[in-house]
């Protein structure tokens, strides 16, 4: 409803919004589409069309069961999703044990709490990282791409605001029950935290399934290499996907095919992320205002 | 609780105060097979040889010249597009547009370089219309005269939507009374938009400049490496990728060290100077000054 107050807009203006709304979301839109369609059309559209479709009148999935049949890229997804998977996981326990231990006034309490915001200020640069992880071993290991990015001070910043707003009394009474302090993050902090948990899980997730310079810098090996490196090398620099990295012949059209690589790493954002739309706002706003 | 910080500490130990330490390597004639205990110390070496280096210089000037544009043409953009939504009356329009908007920013670099290629790249499909129809095409990936435009654009395209979030909180907060009021005493749009909405955004505006300012040495790292190759260094070089280029991809890590550890520095400087600033203009900005509550 429009307030009384306010009048309504002349039409000069309401095209004016339409016309720059409009154009935002369709320079969104249209690419993402044009990927899409690309990727599930035939060869005979992409031969009529001069490279790229809107709309496939043949859709077919060719172009999917050549890149899953094997070989390089079905590796590739293998890694991104394992190292989505575990990295999340990783991440996820370290920062709520970190960001539940520095919510309350505990011996140490505060000097890790400069530490992590420290970190927020400072990046220590390319070249040491290298070099540590590489005196670590990890070079060419796929913990390289999972242990330096395991927390997130933003992240932490989210989960300790919110931490810190559970009623100290709760965690008093169950303390003279005779919980333990991990009891108590186990029972009580996290059923509390849930949304917030999500929220925080799926930004750690997009960002480990969205590193790609990691992979570029620790690994050579490229058996190991992620589906955002395979996306850079084969289409963005245009190497060919030849038939035995991909184990059939006779190959689709590239341009379904590289489109094809498009869609696979973007399917996976476009799955989770109406979840993350419907928390993710209340995430940023408690990180960014209380913070 | 000690216990629950542990897992925590060890991490931030290994993989961030470890690495700050490490950048002692920036003082060293660091050779890979000597190690950071038997390389030889020199001094600052490294850096008098950054400064006599005309590729560090060119970095440093692509890098302050791309930031700036990120800044100036960035920075309004969100401001602008939170302002038209949060005047949409229609609740439907406004779900659809932030849903559509907001996507980009979750998508990786790399995809976002592959869709500005795939779109607007010499074989992109923009300039296969422009060809259908019988116009020169128009090189917008590899025109390195562009490339800042560019570089605002592809930034636009994946944050202005998601940038739009904290100003959009910021309008709900504003007192509706306040408008009323003025549009009684005869406030038209304009007058409403400069005297109370405006004003009620500066504690948010600073905040964010202040952030950007601090993270201006770093912006964009893996889209610009990602454009290196088709722009040319000549253009697309900043700071992080001469960093990369010299030390682990050329080998002389000692130079991509020095270059490194100076940029972390100055970004830090950037950091505190735009903070310190802020309190001085009576702004919050983001780290609370001691004492003050």
């Amino acid at each position: 409803m429009r307030p009384i107050w306010k009048e309504s807009p002349s039409p000069a203006y309401q095209a004016i919004k339409a016309v720059v709304l409009g154009g935002f979301a369709l320079a969104i839109v249209v690419p993402i589409l044009v990927v899409v369609s690309t990727s599930l059309a035939s060869d005979q559209d992409i031969i009529d069309a001069g490279g790229y479709v809107l709309w496939p009148s043949h859709p077919t999935v060719k172009a999917y069961q050549t890149l899953f049949s094997g070989g390089l890229m079905g590796r590739a997804i293998m890694v991104s999703v394992f190292v989505t998977l575990v990295g999340t996981a990783i991440a996820l326990a370290v920062t709520i044990a970190l960001a539940y231990a520095t919510s309350r006034p505990v011996l140490f309490g505060r000097p890790v709490l400069l530490m992590v915001l420290f970190t927020l200020l400072f990046a220590p640069g390319i070249i040491p990282m290298f070099l540590v992880v590489k005196q670590f071993g990890l070079l060419d290991s796929l913990w390289s791409l999972i242990l330096p990015g395991a927390l997130g001070a933003f992240n932490f910043v989210v989960l300790r605001t919110f931490f810190m707003n559970v009623p100290g009394e709760l965690l008093e009474s169950a303390r003279i029950d005779g919980a333990s302090d991990f009891m108590i993050l186990r029972k009580i902090i996290m059923p509390l935290s849930k949304a917030v948990i999500a929220v925080v899980g799926l930004f750690y997730a997009v960002g480990f399934w969205n590193a790609f310079f990691n992979a570029l810098l620790y690994l050579n090996d490229t058996s190991k290499w992620p589906v955002q490196v395979i996306l850079r090398t084969y289409v963005l620099q245009g190497k060919s996907l030849s038939a035995d990295q991909l184990g059939v012949e006779p190959l689709p059209q590239p341009q379904s095919l590289q489109m094809a690589v498009v869609v696979v790493a973007l399917v996976p954002i476009a799955m989770v992320y109406p979840f993350l739309q419907r928390h993710f706002t209340k995430g940023v706003i408690t990180g960014a205002v209380k913070g | 609780m000690v216990l629950l910080m542990v897992p925590g500490v060890v991490f931030l130990l290994a993989f961030f105060y470890l690495p700050v330490l490490g950048n002692v390597v920036a003082f060293q004639d660091f050779q890979p097979y000597l190690g950071i205990m038997h390389s030889e110390w020199n001094g600052f070496t490294n850096f008098v040889n950054l400064y006599a280096n005309p590729d560090f210089w060119d970095a440093l000037r692509n890098t302050l010249i791309l930031a700036g544009a990120q800044l100036l043409l960035f920075f309004p953009i969100p401001i602008g597009l939170a302002l038209i939504v949060d005047s949409l009356v229609s609740n439907r329009v406004r779900r659809w547009f932030q849903t559509i908007a907001y996507l980009p920013h979750f998508l990786s670099w790399v995809l976002v370089v592959t869709l500005f290629q795939q779109s607007l790249g010499g074989a992109g499909f923009v300039n296969n219309l422009l060809r259908q129809a019988g116009l020169d095409p128009i090189p917008f990936m590899t025109n390195p005269d562009t490339f800042p435009l560019l570089v605002v654009a592809q930034l636009v395209w994946k944050d202005a939507g998601w940038a739009m979030i904290i100003f959009l909180a910021a309008l709900t907060t504003v007192d509706v009374s306040l408008y009323e009021a003025a549009a009684a005493d005869g406030a038209g749009r304009w007058r409403r938009l400069w005297h109370i909405t405006l004003p009620s955004l500066r504690t948010v505006i600073v905040l964010l400049l202040i952030l950007r300012i601090g993270d201006i040495l770093s912006v964009g790292f893996e889209q610009f490496i990602l454009q290196r190759d088709s722009v040319g260094p000549g253009a697309a070089e900043v700071l992080d990728t001469f960093t990369y280029y010299a030390g682990v991809v050329g080998g002389d890590w000692s130079s991509g060290a020095a270059a490194g550890l100076a940029k972390g520095v100055v970004g830090a400087l950037l950091l505190w100077g735009a903070n310190s600033l802020a309190h001085r203009l009576g702004e919050p900005g983001i780290f609370q000054r001691r004492g003050s509550s």
